[in-house]
């Protein structure tokens, strides 16, 4: 069972490594869990998962593995037993309760209880918890139900409710947040140099060159670090892309920061690029693409944001821009001034907002041309990887 | 090890520790491994190393660490203008290197006689590489000074303390090495219990009203920093200390700004009262 735990968190994408599956078994050996299950939870979560945004892969794979667990327990209908033989735990009922308590054998109490764990299953996903911390019901933990059956061991609440919660469903790496989370996935685009003028001292080399001179001062000037990536930002605005304003406007707000990248340049298009980028989201001041190309160094890097979904004709057939804003000569097809572009950069990427499951037709012909990142935290991490390492 | 029992640290009377972040600690210090605490700030990363080390009777070593932080300061410093200055004013031995050689907090962690706690603090303030740097070091815990010839081995294990704010994503291999806990942000009965320690005397029914005033302004949306622990602590100081009452003021809380940091913030909630 512990086996299939591991792999379950692996086939969740949470990244266990055999050394911390070893870490979590020697901890087993020095028995830090407590032998109780939610001692177990706290301990391998803690070992093996080391980053937030798996939290919510942890909770949901140590749900399907261990879901029933509990049930099988002997502990669980001894703590029954002992509860209901314990006259101070029905102190707080009421007396339809304690009427509805009598009608109930042990062996019902339990039999409702596991009939509830099921139904819980099926509607945990809505957030009405039947066994957890609700507090209406006989049966939850962490005390906001004195009379209740307490699930699990220790104080607190039990591992399983823990689990069951799926707190941190906010913290997943694919959803997609905030300018901060953006601003920091796009620090690691950066090509760190020493270019321009010396204007640093570097202390090390002036120490270095002073001992070797026998102690008489010189002193050695370097140029400052600096990031020399220069980056073309390309946003597909307006249409299908309309729900997704927002998401593109804190993307821009990110990469924009002054003094992030060596060069920095935005345009817009709308749907695919034909012979123009236009400066401004209101298509009025544009650039023909052939500009573009030539005052753009071809290290520079670019990135294209957009659903590519559109009508296969608008792709492929020349002069096939159902866009009254394009102005095309109609000559060449949108595919083709998509090559020239991709053809141009040696290092770009598309991030796409839509959802990936549903990436097909012409979101797969342009994913052929560029690599094609979803627009989340972990898919800009990824692309960025692309833009600097290449892989 | 026999005598390394489960379940040290208990928490202390001044830091009141969740049950998961206890248990982190227990884990860390039983398989020997570094701490890595993220979460919001101002929720006690920092101030859980101060208190394991006073819980347990252990020596605490603090490592800032700062944008222009590197690898090699935490282990040790050649101070080699000191002793070009001894060369050329003729004092002191120059040719005892030794003399020269500084230790940094995890240089000294390690040289330490008895197990210490070493606090490295905002890791993620360096460079992205810097955790690298220190793979090698925090694995085996040692190192050597090849000025001197010399090796320094931890005689035990130091118990690492790493927190980070999540600024930089911390490399794969750096966090193999390590055990990983997130606070989560206290609730109510929790952080109840936590400002019952920095203000013991305080009337349960103003307790009760500063948090909930406090839940309240936390679960406004579009708030750029939420306030934290820490704020809470000194907002209620504010209140006691001028004897303002929350059921007086109509409308706006008190001392805003020692809760909210950024003027939008602030505008924000004036903006909705």
């Amino acid at each position: 069972m512990f086996i299939d735990f591991f792999y379950e968190l692996r086939r969740r994408k949470v990244p266990v490594a055999t050394q911390d599956w070893m870490l979590l078994c020697q901890a087993l050996e020095l028995g830090l869990h407590d032998s109780s299950l939610d001692g177990f939870y706290h301990l391998a979560r803690t070992v093996c998962v080391k980053d937030l945004a798996h939290y919510d892969g942890f909770d949901a794979a140590f749900l399907t593995i261990f879901k029933g667990i509990e049930l099988q327990s002997i502990q669980l209908v001894e703590e029954m037993k002992a509860w209901l033989g314990d006259p101070k735990q029905l102190e707080g009922l009421t007396p339809e309760q304690r009427a509805l308590l009598k009608s109930l054998s042990p062996e019902e109490l339990i039999r409702m209880y596991r009939e509830r764990l099921a139904e819980q299953k099926k509607r945990h996903e809505g957030g009405n918890r039947w066994i957890g911390s609700g507090g209406t019901s006989p049966f939850g933990t962490g005390g906001f139900n004195p009379t209740g059956m307490r699930v699990g061991d220790g104080g607190g609440k039990s591992a399983m409710a823990l689990a069951a919660e799926r707190r941190f469903a906010d913290y997943r790496n694919d959803v997609v947040l905030d300018v901060r989370r953006i601003d920091v996935a796009l620090r690691l685009l950066r090509d760190l140099g020493r270019d321009g003028a010396p204007e640093e001292l570097a202390l090390e080399d002036t120490i270095d060159r002073t001992a070797k001179n026998a102690g008489d001062l010189e002193v050695v000037m370097r140029p400052p670090r600096r990031n020399r990536a220069k980056v073309l930002l390309l946003m597909d605005v307006g249409g299908s892309m309309d729900p997704y304003s927002h998401l593109v406007a804190r993307l821009l707000t990110a990469a924009s920061r002054a003094g992030r990248f060596a060069r920095f340049r935005a345009f817009y298009f709308h749907n695919c690029v034909y012979d123009q980028v236009f400066t401004e989201a209101r298509f009025r001041d544009m650039l023909p693409v052939a500009d573009l190309l030539s005052g753009s160094d071809r290290d520079e890097r670019l990135i294209i944001v957009g659903d590519a979904a559109m009508h296969p004709a608008e792709l492929l057939e020349p002069g096939g821009s159902l866009w009254y804003g394009a102005r095309t000569s109609g000559e060449t097809a949108g595919i083709d001034w998509m090559r020239m572009i991709a053809e141009h950069f040696r290092r770009a990427v598309w991030l796409n907002p839509d959802d990936e499951r549903r990436w097909a037709g012409t979101v797969r012909i342009l994913g052929g041309l560029f690599p094609m990142y979803p627009l989340t935290i972990s898919g800009i991490e990824q692309a960025v990887r692309k833009l600097t390492r290449g892989t | 090890m026999t005598d390394r029992g489960f379940d040290r640290f208990q928490g202390t009377e001044g830091y009141i520790a969740s049950d998961p972040l206890r248990h982190a600690v227990n884990v860390a210090l039983a398989l020997e491994r570094p701490l890595i605490l993220r979460g919001e700030p101002g929720t006690g990363k920092t101030l859980l190393a101060h208190h394991v080390s006073a819980a347990l009777g252990m020596d605490l070593l603090r490592w800032h660490i700062k944008s222009t932080t590197k690898a090699q300061d935490g282990l040790y410093v050649y101070d080699t203008v000191a002793r070009l200055h001894d060369s050329r004013f003729n004092d002191g031995d120059v040719r005892d290197i030794a003399r020269y050689i500084k230790l940094g907090p995890l240089g000294q962690a390690l040289a330490a006689d008895k197990r210490v706690v070493l606090l490295i603090d905002e890791i993620d303030k360096a460079d992205i590489e810097f955790p690298n740097d220190l793979l090698q070091e925090l694995d085996v815990m040692r190192f050597q000074i090849p000025e001197t010839r010399t090796e320094i081995a931890a005689k035990e294990r130091p118990l690492v303390i790493i927190t980070s704010n999540n600024e930089k994503e911390l490399p794969d291999a750096f966090l193999r090495r390590c055990i990983f806990h997130y606070i989560e942000f206290p609730n109510p009965d929790l952080m109840k219990k936590i400002v019952r320690v920095h203000h013991p005397t305080l009337e349960d029914k103003v307790l009760d009203q500063c948090l909930e005033a406090f839940f309240k302004l936390r679960g406004v949306p579009g708030l750029r920093k939420r306030p934290s622990t820490s704020e809470l602590i000194d907002w209620i100081a504010a209140l006691r200390a001028s004897g303002v009452s929350l059921g007086k003021i109509g409308g706006g809380l008190p001392f805003l700004g020692t809760l909210l940091k950024t003027e939008q913030d602030q505008e924000l909630v004036r903006a909705r009262a």
